[in-house]
């Protein structure tokens, strides 16, 4: 036994002093990081998932315009993709490039008129940067060597059309040309959000390149991220780049600024509500540290007395609080881990009203916990600045203690 | 024979509560080295005030004490507890021992506090616990001792550091007579055969009996001051 490790020792056999009291104060703990962890993890795994959803679904991650086009979203800003762009979609970190041409026009058929948004894009890339093909719930995906549309299943029932019917688009074009063609339907697609549905014709790009007379022109070039974090680190660097050339690059979080705002008060909550239970759990935890610094003052004025300092008496108690959060948070997470795992692969489903508000955002409505490791390190850390605050108590009533006194007993 | 402890007009006045109290009024007093001495006196006469300030627990009010020739009333609360762990061996009524240590872990402590080597330490300890009759107690925690037997790990743990003497004060209170004079009868022969240097306070008459030198105070004072050849 060196001096240290004899304290380490001194500390983890004082917490079993009192085991009653001892089990108490780590169920506590452990508890709310239970509790914590598994509320952190739904909260923080179904923002996740409905930003994946919505961002992934239908924006990008990362999108290329043309400068000024998230302020004026017009067809005349569209842009010719030019070696220098194509370049930044080989970098690393970006699996590929999804250009886009997206503009506004009336869909009809016969009687029926409706207000549609039009996209033109690759099928192949579409389909592997938002899942495209996924979406189809009727007839087949279109192919880009043939003048042929896919609608949402919202504006179908709308203009009262099905698989096999021509549309016909009626808009403005490029720089005030005149933009109109017919386009048989083969397939239907379905999106959560009603509002998409009711709204979106796909073309293939070059097909709406000639409706809208912009040959070889985008208005968007979205880049491929392997992953969402990806795509965050990468953003700084791309944005400084081309606006040096004349294009603007959106973050997802700058293409769905109200979801951002809803997802930063619902984590605010979220962390409101850790805290109540993490300052109900410091009350008991300051409790027990009373306790034991109450009924241990005898004793620590003997240590004193015969000549141990007060630094390490105090370490020693500190030691005993931090072994009871350690072990606290060790069967809090061994306790919430098997129920964030359960989460995760069943993921809570709802249904009704609750489903309607998920899908209003256009994702599925379902919640499943996120494995992520910073949930749990939060608690972690959590936990030990609350212990390591409290733990200051004893270690100034050490500091403080006479000797004389705390003996007469 | 040198002088291990020396007072001069100690004075002691504790002056927290409303009426101030004069524990001590001028105590001088001498220890030599290889002393057994008792301090007795009645109740609330200032044993328990002197032998704190003798142990450098306590601070003077006024007059000079010092230690094996340190002023010990002006070291810093630092320096004190640095130069009790090194100087001074303490005995206390009870609840002396760390109640989750074993005997030898807690003899142990005192010179692990005091950075000795483990080959000198596990030395020492069983030694000594053999020395004060506990050879065979040694892993057991003081909650499994009788309060004698916690008084003599006390005596062997107090003993351990090597001190200039040692300082208990009603060692024996606790204690039947008979595990009492027991007791006593170990630290007399530690004092005989190693010159032990002892001091302590009682108010037992079989303890005072076997006691050297026996100073009896009476209201801060010194009142008579008895050696004993036996
Ligand atoms: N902290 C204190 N504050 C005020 N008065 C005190 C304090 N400690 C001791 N006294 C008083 O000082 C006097 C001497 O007390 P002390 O404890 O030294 O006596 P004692 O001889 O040890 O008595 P006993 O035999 O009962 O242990 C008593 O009158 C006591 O009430
Ligand atoms: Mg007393």
């Amino acid at each position: 036994m060196g001096a240290i490790s004899s304290l380490l020792v001194l500390s983890w056999r004082n917490i079993w002093r009192n085991k009653r009291r001892t089990a108490i104060t780590i169920a506590s703990i452990a508890f709310a990081v239970f509790f914590a962890t598994i509320l952190g993890s739904i909260q923080k795994g179904a923002w996740d998932n409905t930003v994946d959803n919505v961002v992934k679904f239908f924006h990008g991650y990362l999108q290329v315009h043309k400068e000024g086009y998230s302020e004026d979203r017009t067809i005349n800003k569209a842009f010719p993709l030019t070696e220098e762009l194509l370049q930044a979609g080989s970098m690393d970190g970006i699996d590929g490039t999804a250009p886009r041409l997206e503009s506004f026009a009336l869909a009809s058929y016969k009687q029926y008129t409706k207000g549609a948004l039009v996209i033109g894009t690759d099928p192949t890339n579409e389909d592997k940067m938002t899942d495209l093909k996924n979406r189809l719930v009727e007839g087949q995906y279109f192919d880009k060597s043939r003048d042929e549309a896919m609608i949402g299943e919202g504006l179908a029932k709308y203009l009262n059309m099905g698989v096999g019917d021509t549309l016909v688009l009626i808009g403005q074009g490029y720089h005030g040309a005149n933009a109109a063609g017919k386009y048989p339907i083969v397939g239907l697609l379905k999106f959560g959000s009603p509002e998409l549905n009711k709204r979106m014709v796909y073309l293939p790009l070059s097909t709406a390149q000639y409706l809208y007379s912009a040959d070889g022109l985008v208005t968007s070039l979205a880049l491929i991220p392997s992953s969402r974090e990806v795509a965050e680190r990468l953003e700084p660097g791309l944005k400084s780049k081309l606006s040096e050339i004349g294009y603007e690059v959106e973050g997802w979080q700058d293409m769905i600024p109200e979801l951002v705002q809803v997802r930063e008060l619902d984590t605010i909550g979220a962390i409101v509500i850790t805290m109540i239970l993490y300052a109900i759990i410091a009350f008991g935890i300051f409790g027990t540290i009373l306790m034991m610094t109450a009924e241990r003052r005898y004793e620590f004025g003997v240590l004193v007395s015969i000549g141990m300092r007060r630094w390490k008496l105090a370490l020693m108690v500190w030691m005993e609080i931090i072994f009871l959060a350690l072990i606290g948070v060790l069967i809090g997470f061994l306790l919430s881990y098997p129920v964030v795992l359960y989460l995760h692969h069943y993921p809570i489903t709802f249904t009704g009203e609750a489903a309607a508000a998920f899908e209003k955002f256009g994702t599925e409505p379902i919640m499943p916990a996120s494995l992520s490791l910073s949930v749990f390190v939060r608690q972690v850390l959590v936990v030990f600045l609350v212990t390591a605050v409290l733990a200051c108590y004893p270690i100034i009533n050490i500091n403080r203690l006479k000797v004389v006194e705390a003996m007469r007993s | 024979m040198s002088v291990v402890i020396e007072t001069k007009a100690l004075e002691k006045i504790y002056s927290e509560s409303k009426f101030p109290v004069h524990a001590l009024r001028g105590v001088d007093l001498q220890v030599h080295k290889g002393e057994f001495t008792a301090i007795v006196g009645p109740s609330g006469s200032g044993k328990t005030t002197l032998l704190n300030i003798i142990g450098g627990l306590d601070r003077p009010t006024k007059g000079r004490i010092s230690v094996g020739g340190v002023d010990i009333a002006h070291l810093s609360d630092n320096e004190l507890i640095e130069f009790r762990q090194k100087n001074i061996g303490f005995v206390f009524q009870s609840y002396n021992l760390i109640p989750v240590l074993t005997a030898k872990e807690n003899v142990e402590f005192i010179m692990l506090l005091q950075n000795r080597s483990k080959e000198e330490r596990i030395r020492r300890t069983e030694s000594l616990l053999n020395r004060v009759g506990l050879g065979d107690r040694m892993d057991n925690r003081p909650g499994e001792m009788s309060g004698g037997q916690q008084q003599r790990v006390a005596v062997a743990r107090a003993l351990a550091s090597s001190p200039q003497f040692i300082l208990a004060d009603e060692p024996t209170a606790n204690l039947d007579s008979k595990t009492a004079g027991s007791l006593l009868d170990m630290m007399l022969e530690m004092n005989r055969e190693e010159g032990t240097t002892f001091v302590f306070s009682t108010h037992d008459s079989r303890v005072i009996r076997r006691a050297r030198r026996v100073i009896t105070l009476v209201d801060g004072l010194i009142d008579s001051d008895e050696i004993r050849e036996q």
